[in-house]
């Protein structure tokens, strides 16, 4: 191996583990919250960019509509706890959403085409809270991931019908690229490190720092003692769902240029940035991105080494790390008081 | 009665089944010896694996292959199927069910990816993606299994034989211990359960349930791929035994039996209506599953059973255990604590305590909050290890031991807060005590051999006479969530006093007992000490611990502040500063 092909596999590494990475902290962030494995969330970043590509070829996509219908489902649960005037907001943002949609469609102007699938991304995330796990607030983590599950499967199988089964790939925010050494890098690359390794800074220090944040961390930790502390979890499971979705979308919209997009892509990248999550107990966002990294990194040599055997070589590398983690915690959880 | 029934029913329906619906029954069954597995590893022990079909796609490999091309006998090929099933889950198991939590299911997980890519691609051996086909027919004797018919009756046959083990081994000192250890952990561990034992086991097994229904699946269809046994198979699974009720057995059946039919109903109706392009059924799969979840967190058959009238079980009331033999005599020194120190970090929670216990003797261990009793019970039961210092137990030194194996010397101890399963009843609670006593290992309470040799009718026994120890026999079948805290602090000292201590712990027993009720606990620890049990006992109630103790020992920033007799310490100085916060002098 020479040095080029080392630096590529580097690079390639570093990219996908960035990916990995920006699911494992949506999936830390989500999880510290609400106690919920959010599956779905790689189906979530591969909806905005798609989304995105049929909006500027002049196609309204289909997730616009399940958009709005998440906000009518929202408004319609509102509705029947006997609120007034949330329901109807939430109606008219349903139609406002659709109307959006539409124009967007119709100018096909990129700008607008990228809000949309943000906004439809982040939108339907935290709807899909307020619908699915909110009815539910004391069902065990078990229970939540198995609802997870069933939303994945619908979010995969609405993929296929509102976008086909074909890849896209958007053009790049920067165009070009860079050479390191004998290393061409494109310059795309370069916004989305930017971008992962400012979510991990800016969430490690939200969590750590911030009265808000620890509060949000409180509802994951002691449901009742965060509430009776004044916190209301609904709104720190929404506020969760919110920011997670954001990290998702923006994430899916760097990386589509680089990985290509298509309805199917998103299951893999979640399950590897799950692992990266667990690695980094689930807790920390820095190292759950040091997981990532190093899960990207072991699949490019394992692509290039044996590239049939590339996703079992990744898993296969996860046990010894847990068996060298089983080694360091022998004493039986905890004590009393 | 209704379950026998229904199951009457089951088989009486298979030959008269179309071949469609014979099929899936099949699908069901094999399915449903699956997630029994589920139901031991998830309902009973809280433990959640994503890897049972890549223990099904082994064994069935392995019956392809050693029938195919070794020309071997399907019931060979079973046998070695369990032995590799057995040997991954030992490997797997042991390499994470020390970790808490989510490692499990992410190890299973990678199990189940590293496995399925080997399947699909290791043409030489499983013939990848086209699988192994031509796999023989079982035959029972001269009767052939080729038609699915028959081949019904074994499956379901296997299905409900498997249930009935499960039943067993639910209500046995195992079922008891594998609950113990999803309820609480530091529960389990002090009344003898081994956890991480315990919990491989139970992985084994289930392990063992997936890879009978790999076998079950190669031989039915004859035929093998890496499809049925991916990532979705297992977690369809999990979806399945979640759906229905996972901590229930006929929960079980339902999710098994309902999501099979629902999937292939799915997979046949939908296309009609919406036609070809997509996959409209895992669409409708997906709401239906987050519907019901939605509906019944819990899973559908807890929710049904809510409107079904609760099952009581027989209260046994037959010869209880034999009592364990006393092997040092009265007025001896039984425990003995030496120089014990336990640093958190920086904070000294306990500072050189040193004091002994005699049979027979009862010893208060007082001081103001926060002064390092509750540590030094931890201490003694082994769920702290001491920084430095020793534990004596008749004869053992115990320090350094983990709690499974400190309390089957002879330590039974209650907890503070009580440490109750609120789903079990009062009586299974107790009889948590017993474990042990008791020997019935895992496959022994699977096959109902414990109950034969009447060990688990002697545990129930001896439940319930602890029960009527502490006067709660009235309630025996009670949910013990339902119990308000004096009752479960009594509870408490019932499980402790079913293990037939000779050293009882006692952690503020008298907590929110009223005047009656603190009398008849003074009157039963009498009775316990006359009968040769030594019990240390804290708590903040001066009448009582006075009238009580032969000696007290008083603790204050985790250092002895005095120990003797009674009437002496309440004039000591020193213990009334610490209790009234001002010097006798000052206050003079």
């Amino acid at each position: 191996m020479d040095a080029t092909i080392l630096g590529l596999l580097i690079a390639d590494g570093i990219t996908s583990g960035v990916i990995y990475g920006l699911l494992a902290i949506t999936i830390v962030l989500v999880f510290t919250v609400t106690r919920v494995l959010f599956v779905p969330m790689g189906e979530l970043l591969m909806y905005a960019p798609l989304t995105y590509a049929l909006l500027v070829d002049h196609k309204l996509p289909g997730s616009v509509w399940l958009g709005a219908a998440f906000l009518a489902a929202w408004g319609v649960l509102d509705l029947l706890r006997g609120a007034r005037r949330a329901p109807l907001l939430l109606f008219g943002g349903a139609g406002a959403l659709l109307g959006a949609g539409i124009w967007a469609a119709s100018t096909g102007s990129p700008i607008l085409a990228w809000a949309m699938a943000v906004g439809v991304v982040v939108l339907m995330g935290v709807a899909t809270y307020r619908v699915f796990f909110e009815p539910i607030p004391h069902a065990s983590v078990l229970a939540y991931l198995i609802l997870s599950l069933g939303l994945h499967f619908v979010l995969q199988g609405l993929g296929l019908v509102f976008f086909g089964p074909e890849q896209y790939r958007l053009p790049p925010l920067l165009p070009g690229e860079v050479q390191l050494g004998s290393v061409p890098l494109p310059k795309q690359n370069f916004a989305v490190y930017a971008l992962a390794l400012a979510w991990v800074l800016a969430l490690y220090g939200f969590f750590s720092r911030s009265l808000y944040g620890k509060a949000l961390l409180a509802c994951a930790i002691n449901r009742r003692g965060a509430r009776l502390t004044g916190i209301s979890t609904r709104e720190a499971g929404r506020v969760a769902f919110t920011l997670a979705s954001l990290i998702s979308a923006l994430g899916g919209m760097l990386l589509a240029p680089l990985t290509n997009a298509a309805y199917f892509m998103g299951f893999i990248p979640s399950l590897k940035g799950f692992v990266a999550a667990v690695l980094g107990g689930l807790v920390s966002y820095p190292l759950a991105a040091v997981g990532a990294l190093l899960v990207g990194t072991l699949e490019a040599f394992s692509a290039f080494y044996a590239s049939a055997y590339k996703e079992a070589l990744v898993f296969a590398f996860l046990l010894p790390i847990l068996f060298v983690q089983s080694l360091r915690t022998l004493e039986i959880g905890g004590g009393e008081e | 009665m209704i379950r026998w029934i229904l199951l009457a029913l089951a088989f009486a329906l298979i030959p008269v089944l179309p071949p469609f619906y014979l099929t899936l029954l099949n699908f069901m069954a094999i399915g449903a010896v699956v997630t029994l597995g589920l139901y031991l590893l998830t309902g009973l022990a809280g433990m959640s694996s994503f890897g049972q079909a890549a223990f099904m796609g082994l064994a069935a490999y392995t019956a392809a292959i050693t029938t195919t091309r070794w020309g071997w006998s399907p019931w060979m090929g079973l046998l070695l199927a369990l032995v590799l099933c057995g040997l991954a889950a030992v490997v797997l198991g042991s390499v994470t069910v020390r970790l808490k939590g989510h490692y499990l299911p992410l190890a299973t997980i990678a199990w189940q990816m590293a496995l399925s890519i080997l399947m699909g691609n290791l043409v030489s051996i499983t013939g990848g993606h086209g699988g192994i086909s031509e796999i023989p027919a079982l035959s029972l004797g001269p009767l052939s299994l080729r038609d699915p018919m028959w081949f019904g009756f074994l499956s379901l046959g296997c299905a409900v034989l498997l249930a009935w083990g499960c039943a067993q081994l639910t209500s046995s000192r195992m079922g008891r211990a594998l609950r113990a250890v999803r309820g609480d952990g530091v529960v389990a561990a002090s009344f003898g359960v081994n956890l991480p034992l315990v919990r491989l086991q139970v992985f084994v097994l289930a392990a063992l349930f997936a890879g009978l229904a790999g076998w079950l699946h190669a031989h039915f269809l004859r035929f093998v791929n890496p499809q049925p046994f991916g990532l979705e198979a297992s977690m369809r699974y999990v979806i399945m035994a979640v759906a229905g009720g996972v901590d229930r057995i006929p929960g079980i059946f339902l999710g098994t039996g309902l999501l099979t039919l629902l999937g292939s109903w799915l997979q046949d109706l939908l296309p009609v209506l919406f036609g070809r392009t997509a996959q409209y059924e895992v669409i409708a799969y997906g709401l239906i599953l987050a519907g019901i979840l939605i509906l019944a967190p819990r899973g559908l058959w807890p929710f049904l059973e809510a409107h079904l009238p609760p099952r009581r079980q027989i209260l046994s009331q037959g010869r209880p255990l034999p009592p364990p033999p006393i092997p040092i005599p009265r007025s001896e020194v039984l425990l003995e604590v030496r120089e014990l120190t336990k640093n958190f970090g920086g904070l000294v929670a306990v500072n050189g305590i040193s004091f002994v216990v005699r049979r027979g003797e009862v010893v208060g261990l007082i001081g103001p909050n926060g002064a390092g009793k509750t540590t030094c019970f931890n201490l003694i039961t082994g769920l702290y290890t001491p920084t430095r210092g020793e534990v004596w137990f008749a004869g053992h030194r115990i320090s350094g031991r983990p709690p499974f194996a400190v309390h089957p010397l002879g330590i039974a101890r209650t907890f503070q807060q009580p440490h109750l399963f609120g789903e079990l009843t009062v009586l299974e609670n107790v009889a948590l005590g017993t474990y042990s006593r008791t020997r019935s290992g895992m496959l022994a309470c699977l096959v109902g051999w414990d109950k034969l040799r009447g060990e688990e009718q002697a545990s129930m026994a001896e439940a319930y006479r602890a029960l009527e120890r502490v006067g709660l026999t009235h309630l025996a079948q009670e949910k013990a969530g339902k119990l308000p805290l004096a009752q479960q602090r009594l509870l408490e000292i019932a499980r402790a006093l079913a293990s037939s201590p000779q050293l009882l712990l006692l952690d503020e027993p008298a907590a929110g007992l009223r005047a009656r009720e603190k009398r008849e606990l003074a009157q039963l620890l009498r009775r316990l000490a006359e009968g040769g049990t030594s019990i240390l006992i804290v708590d903040h109630d001066m009448d009582l611990i006075m009238g009580l103790v032969d000696r007290v020992v008083v603790m204050h920033y985790g250092e002895k502040l005095a120990e003797g007799a009674p009437e002496g310490v309440q004039q000591n100085p020193q213990v009334l500063e610490a209790y009234l916060g001002v010097s006798v002098e000052a206050a003079g």
